[in-house]
């Protein structure tokens, strides 16, 4: 494959895996958290906690991109302080990239576990509290293998999304060889220099098989974790 | 070990507010629906928690609103059939049984008792409803708990399957030394299974004691419907005979039923309900039924209706039969309490269905 992608292009690609990987796994655990929250309690705030989830999707990418800018660029003061006091640094960093990814992938990732989170039923939660099961034994033995159908969608919905995200990456990280440049910003510098559309072309069928790819993936882990849990057998 | 209760809980117009004490083996707590009676054991699982009161297992404090103790589900030690057995449908049925298990506890006696042991590697999906009950009734005895609550347990079930599963909860009654709240609308099913009765009516208790006392007495029979009324009484199984008839020896007198299937000398409980039982001033002869006893008339009741309903007193041991006859038919008898009387029941009037061996009571 190396042969058939010149090393300008493999790099993107590989970046894109690299942004689109850690986007999705770090951003897992917070998803997770957030559907059971928004699934399960009542809390005062929780139409505010919702409405922000979703703002990424329906705000402007490049708007997105632009408050990541004032809020954690090297000037802003969040930005600094974890810069000089943590050592993290996301402007113009593939982090950066992984961040802006993570956090418009968020309302999918969120979106499919809540739904799955909401079809699971509370009553066989409380069968298994009278069982003598603690609130995070019955999460982990009961609510978590039940929602693995929904877990893996929301996974491959955030790896999709991020690997394609481009409006808020290029704001907010801006588009370097090697470090910001993922598979769409690629194409998209492609395109403005003369002779690029092969390159730009071969990232298209990139993208097409990735994306496919990891569609079927996704539908396979789903359909095997759904036989596993027997729920395509109906009982009264 | 015994149940001690006392609760008040609000919810809209309705208000929950009794007390009772349940001691070991099966209290069945009777009503109607909205009568109040999930929420009574939800409160005890601590599913439901209630405004005000205290709840106590054998001296085991688990809600006490006085001092505000609130004891969280999973350490109440309590086993929940529900009506719906809610199995985790991604485990085996031996998973789902070792979930409230310690490490080392042993099934195999809980699988004998209930009779699973070929479902243990099923899926609860491939279960059949009275197979599904079964199994939740075996996890939850598998956690050790030091009450069991049953919540309609056969309600979702046809009479068939019922008829199935109720030998099983009339042997977990006998062998398992534990509480068990029996909460149910079916009088069949508290007849057969319940040693203490509890009804429940608006959220109050209306009557609590002895099944058999409960049960035959005629001012609670509209309560627990004029036609489903009927005297609890004990007896043996004396002999059988060739003819296809069990000859049961009963308070009052001999009792021939259709062939029974247990042993002579087995203990068995007998609902006898109040239409099936005639009166009679002189021991009748060439008469059809078998079954005569001799007593006296403890009450009367009558009510609206061309009803009237007599309590009477059999045998040395003052068991209780209830008869169910027309005010024609009383004013033409004469009926006076303390007057001697034959009870005359129909052999097929004793169902299979109402026979269940009498436990620790």
């Amino acid at each position: 494959m190396t042969g058939w992608l010149g090393p300008e292009e493999w790099q993107a690609v590989a970046l894109s895996l690299r942004v689109a990987l850690w986007a999705t796994v770090a951003s897992l655990p917070f998803g997770i958290f957030v559907a059971y929250a928004l699934a399960r309690w009542r809390f005062p705030g929780r139409q505010v906690l919702n409405g922000l989830v979703h703002l990424p999707l329906i705000l402007p990418p490049v708007v997105t991109g632009y408050i990541l800018l004032l809020v954690l660029g090297t000037n802003a003061p969040i930005g600094r302080w974890l810069s000089e006091a943590l050592g993290i640094e996301f402007a113009f960093r593939w982090t950066g990239a992984a961040l802006a990814a993570a956090i418009m992938a968020f309302p999918l990732m969120v979106r499919a576990i809540r739904l799955s989170i909401e079809a699971v039923d509370p009553k066989l939660e409380q069968a298994a509290a009278t069982l003598g099961a603690s609130r995070f034994r019955i999460f982990r033995t009961i609510t978590l293998p039940m929602i693995l159908p929904g877990l893996l969608t929301g996974m491959i919905l955030s790896f999709a999304k991020a690997m394609g995200e481009f409006g808020a990456t290029i704001t907010f990280v801006s588009n370097i060889p090697g470090q910001t440049r993922t598979l769409p910003s690629a194409i998209y510098a492609f395109l403005q220099v003369p002779g690029g559309e092969a390159s730009a072309l071969r990232l298209v069928v990139v993208s097409v098989v990735i994306a496919l790819g990891a569609l079927a993936l996704s539908e396979w882990l789903a359909r095997r974790a759904a036989a596993r849990l027997g729920l395509s057998e109906g009982r009264t | 070990m015994s149940l001690d209760l006392r609760l008040r809980h609000r919810f809209g117009a309705f208000t929950l507010d009794l007390a009772f004490a349940a001691p070991d083996g099966v209290t069945a707590l009777y009503g109607h629906s909205g009568a109040g009676k999930s929420t009574i054991i939800n409160a005890i699982a601590g599913l439901v928690r209630a405004d005000e009161g205290r709840i106590a297992i054998g001296g085991r404090v688990l809600q006490d609103s006085a001092s505000g103790l609130w004891v969280p589900t999973h350490r109440r030690k309590v086993g929940y059939v529900f009506q719906d057995a809610r199995l985790f449908p991604h485990m085996s049925v031996r998973q789902n049984i070792g979930y409230g298990a310690a490490a080392v506890a042993d099934p195999s006696t809980v699988v004998d008792l209930l009779g699973i042991g070929a479902l243990l590697d099923r899926r609860p999906g491939s279960l059949s409803g009275g197979e599904a009950q079964r199994v939740a009734i075996a996890r939850a005895l598998m956690s050790e708990p030091e009450i069991l609550l049953m919540d309609e347990p056969l309600a979702s079930l046809d009479p068939a399957r019922k008829a199935a599963i109720l030998p099983y909860l009339a042997r977990l009654r006998d062998e398992a030394r534990l509480p068990i709240l029996y909460v149910s609308h079916a009088l069949e099913e508290v007849a057969q299974l319940a040693n203490t009765l509890v009804i429940i009516k608006d959220g109050r208790v209306l009557a609590n004691g002895p099944v058999a006392d409960l049960l035959s007495d005629p001012g609670l029979a509209r309560h627990v419907g004029i036609r489903g009324a009927g005297a609890v009484i004990e007896a043996r199984i004396a002999r059988h005979h060739d003819d296809g008839l069990t000859e049961l020896s009963a308070a009052g007198g001999p009792l021939f039923v259709p062939a029974l299937s247990g042993e002579v000398g087995q203990a068995l409980r007998l609902r006898i309900e109040a239409q099936d039982v005639m009166l009679s001033l002189d021991r009748p002869h060439g008469m059809s039924a078998l079954n005569v006893m001799a007593g006296h008339v403890t009450q009367v009741r009558s009510g609206e209706g061309p009803g009237v309903l007599i309590q009477l007193s059999v045998g040395d041991e003052g068991a209780k039969l209830l008869s169910r006859i027309t005010r024609r038919s009383a004013d033409a008898l004469n009926i006076r309490v303390g007057m001697p009387l034959f009870a005359v029941v129909k052999t097929v009037a004793v169902a299979p269905g109402d026979i269940g061996p009498i436990g620790n009571t």
